[in-house]
């Protein structure tokens, strides 16, 4: 739906051109300022990170990147979105599904608990856990005559981005679902399928590239989450730091070139993010465009933006 | 296979969507459930299918009752209205789909697959994917996959809704052959009464859940059951007239209401083939203006003025038109040679009855 709705605003600004016909000033004007934003507040930075990454040079660069403390943190950041991005993966799909194919009470109270974590200050995030799982906290206790670590601990760290990345593959493919309808998979029911061979072999097919730039986004966060992760964290240099937090300690011991090499590996990541995010889109945008029927429009009001 | 329903209805919420609804389709007929929309045709269709479960009053197929047998296993096959194609498959594998599930081996398969294509003219296009199709295409495609398992029935919703006229024309005539050539048991529905009328070997009438009238095309043309089928099976003039001195008058004209007190309403039908026209003024009794001419073809649609600013509406063939020498705002003189005395909805229609005036045998008869 997302590929619809913006060609639709691609259609309208196509038209208000021809229409209102504004003088090339304006347009050159508005465009030069875009430009000069984006390059100084986005594009200037961006490369900065590189620069100083690579300012000691590539030795040092590499150095920085095998230091055993900076390793282990890779390896966490790695651990942590292997499991957020699965859970959170099935989640969305299952909550997709609901939302889309059933009509059933509390739903739309369903779909503003999925836009929790967005609207919520990721600060909050990480203390709701402490609040729960923390020594002084309602299990803490409980958990500690038990000897189970969850804050300062990995499973905090894991539970807390699991809250923040929840939302990312729901919401994207909510109204993907919405618009496919559920005649294909009433189709594949008349001809014998299973519910589980409609789901592996039509419903999935179908919001294939819909899932993955869910995932990718989900994946994202994931790795980059610092806020929620760092009150949950404890900082324990080669044990509860994942790469955003090795980036900022490493950034307060003055080691600003293995900061910014840390910085530089996050920063890749955001690129090859926003590199398929726009490949899957496209894919989308073309899967909806060549669908067999003008689908029906689907009103999503309690979504007035991507996230 | 034959399919039977006995008093089935269906309540969606608090609307009663079907109400007790009871007929027979035969082994190796094709039915057309016609009605107005929302007059749970699909509905009932789609409890056929097992897509709804009925709220009281059993299906049966090949007298076996089926309520309870889930969609996958009633071994039907089904076109959606929007044909539901598999968006992410090709043309081959949408046909493939039914027949993989149900494991088959890849030969017959394939074999199969093979088969279908040549039926429905789909050769070369097993690579395509759906949306690279033209709306005809589609939908042989939707009607190959569902007939690739030999289902026991065929079910089609709308199945020349989303195409359009010429196509539409076409593949009407195309599913009578292909009905001929299969004779499988086929069920559709339509809200074209033409549709219908054309394609089907009898027709359940449906209308706000019930089931008004079943019988062939020409039975429900030329004996409706009630006002209902009457209006809704071709074209109709209706006209509410009272009962002065003993006949309905309705504007100029009079028809004969033996026994009626005076000051009855009623309402008097006829069909447009039942308009004699004449350009010999003194040949019929009312004397009117000829508005509008419609061409549709080979048979006109022509509507009378009468002075009264009645309108009545006519047919009659391009020749008849050249005959009379008739144009719009052409005097002539007409008579109603048949007509109804429509009851309420649900009261049985009487008889077709005859203008008591003897009229010479009419240019436009049997049309």
């Amino acid at each position: 739906m997302s590929g619809r709705v913006k060609r639709r605003i691609r259609e309208s600004t196509n038209k208000s051109q021809r229409g209102a016909d504004e003088t090339p000033l304006v347009k050159w004007t508005l465009i030069g300022v875009s430009g000069l934003f984006l390059f100084v507040f986005l594009l200037l930075p961006l490369v900065n990170v590189f620069a100083q990454a690579f300012a000691g040079g590539i030795r040092a660069y590499f150095a920085a990147l095998t230091n055993p403390d900076t390793r282990a943190a890779i390896g966490l950041t790695a651990l942590t979105a292997a499991i957020c991005v699965p859970v959170n993966a099935a989640f969305g799909v299952c909550a997709a599904w609901a939302v889309a194919k059933f009509e059933f009470r509390g739903k739309a109270l369903l779909i503003t608990l999925i836009d929790l974590p967005f609207s919520v200050s990721p600060v909050v995030a990480g203390l709701i856990y402490v609040v729960l799982f923390g020594l002084q906290g309602y299990f803490g206790s409980w958990l500690s005559d038990h000897d189970i670590r969850i804050i300062f601990a990995v499973p905090g760290i894991v539970l807390t981005t699991l809250f923040v990345t929840f939302p990312f593959v729901a919401r994207e493919l909510i109204p993907v679902m919405q618009a496919t309808g559920n005649e294909q998979e009433q189709a594949a029911m008349t001809l014998g399928a299973s519910g589980w061979q409609t789901f592996w072999r039509v419903t999935l097919p179908s919001v294939k590239w819909g899932l993955l730039y869910g995932v990718i986004l989900c994946n994202a966060r994931a790795m980059g989450e610092f806020g929620a992760v760092s009150v949950v964290s404890g900082h324990i240099t080669g044990l509860t730091e994942t790469m955003p937090i090795r980036v900022e300690s490493l950034f307060k011991e003055y080691q600003s070139t293995a900061s910014f090499a840390v910085a530089s590996l996050l920063a890749v990541l955001a690129l090859a993010t926003l590199i398929l995010k726009s490949w899957f889109e496209w894919r989308q945008e073309r899967q909806f465009s060549s669908a067999q029927i003008p689908e029906p429009e689907v009103v999503d009001s309690s979504r007035p933006g991507r996230p | 296979m034959s399919i039977k329903l006995q008093a089935v209805s269906k309540i969606f919420g608090e609307t009663l969507a079907v109400d007790s609804v009871g007929f027979h389709v035969a082994d190796g007929e094709l039915v057309a459930l016609l009605g107005p929309s929302g007059g749970g045709k699909t509905t009932v269709l789609r409890m056929i299918a097992g897509l709804e479960m009925p709220t009281s009053g059993d299906i049966l197929i090949r007298g076996q009752r089926v309520n309870d047998l889930p969609v996958q296993k009633r071994n039907i096959g089904f076109v959606f209205q929007n044909y539901a194609l598999f968006k992410t498959m090709s043309v081959h594998d949408n046909i493939a789909f039914g027949l993989k599930i149900k494991k088959w081996r890849r030969a017959e398969r394939e074999s199969r697959i093979e088969e279908m294509t040549e039926l429905f003219g789909l050769g070369g296009l097993g690579k395509r994917y759906p949306h690279q199709l033209s709306g005809g295409q589609r939908q042989r495609v939707a009607i190959a996959r569902a007939l690739a398992p030999k289902p026991n029935v065929l079910l089609l919703d709308e199945p020349f809704g989303a195409v359009d006229a010429k196509i539409r024309q076409e593949l009407r005539e195309w599913l009578v052959r292909l009905h001929h050539d299969l004779n499988v048991t086929t069920v559709f529905v339509t809200h074209d009464q033409e549709e219908a009328m054309e394609v089907a070997n009898r027709i359940v009438i449906f209308s706000r859940g019930r089931l008004e009238q079943i019988g062939t095309p020409r039975e429900v043309y030329e004996q409706p059951a009630n006002e209902f089928v009457a209006r809704f099976i071709g074209v109709m003039n209706v006209l509410e007239a009272t009962v002065p001195r003993g006949s309905a008058r309705a504007g100029e004209l009079e028809f004969p209401a033996s026994g009626a007190p005076d000051g009855t309403q009623m309402r008097i039908g006829f069909r447009p083939y039942a308009v004699a026209v004449s350009n010999d003024l003194a040949l019929y009794p009312y004397q009117a203006i000829l508005v509008h001419t419609y061409f549709l073809g080979i048979l006109l649609r022509v509507e009378f003025e009468l002075p009264s600013g009645l309108v009545v509406r006519g047919r009659m063939t391009k020749e008849e038109y050249a005959v009379l020498g008739l144009e719009n705002g052409r005097r002539v003189s007409i008579q109603i040679k048949a007509y109804r005395i429509l009851a309420r909805d649900d009261a049985p229609l009487g008889r077709e009855l005859v203008s008591p005036i003897s009229t010479p045998p009419h240019i436009a008869e049997n049309i």
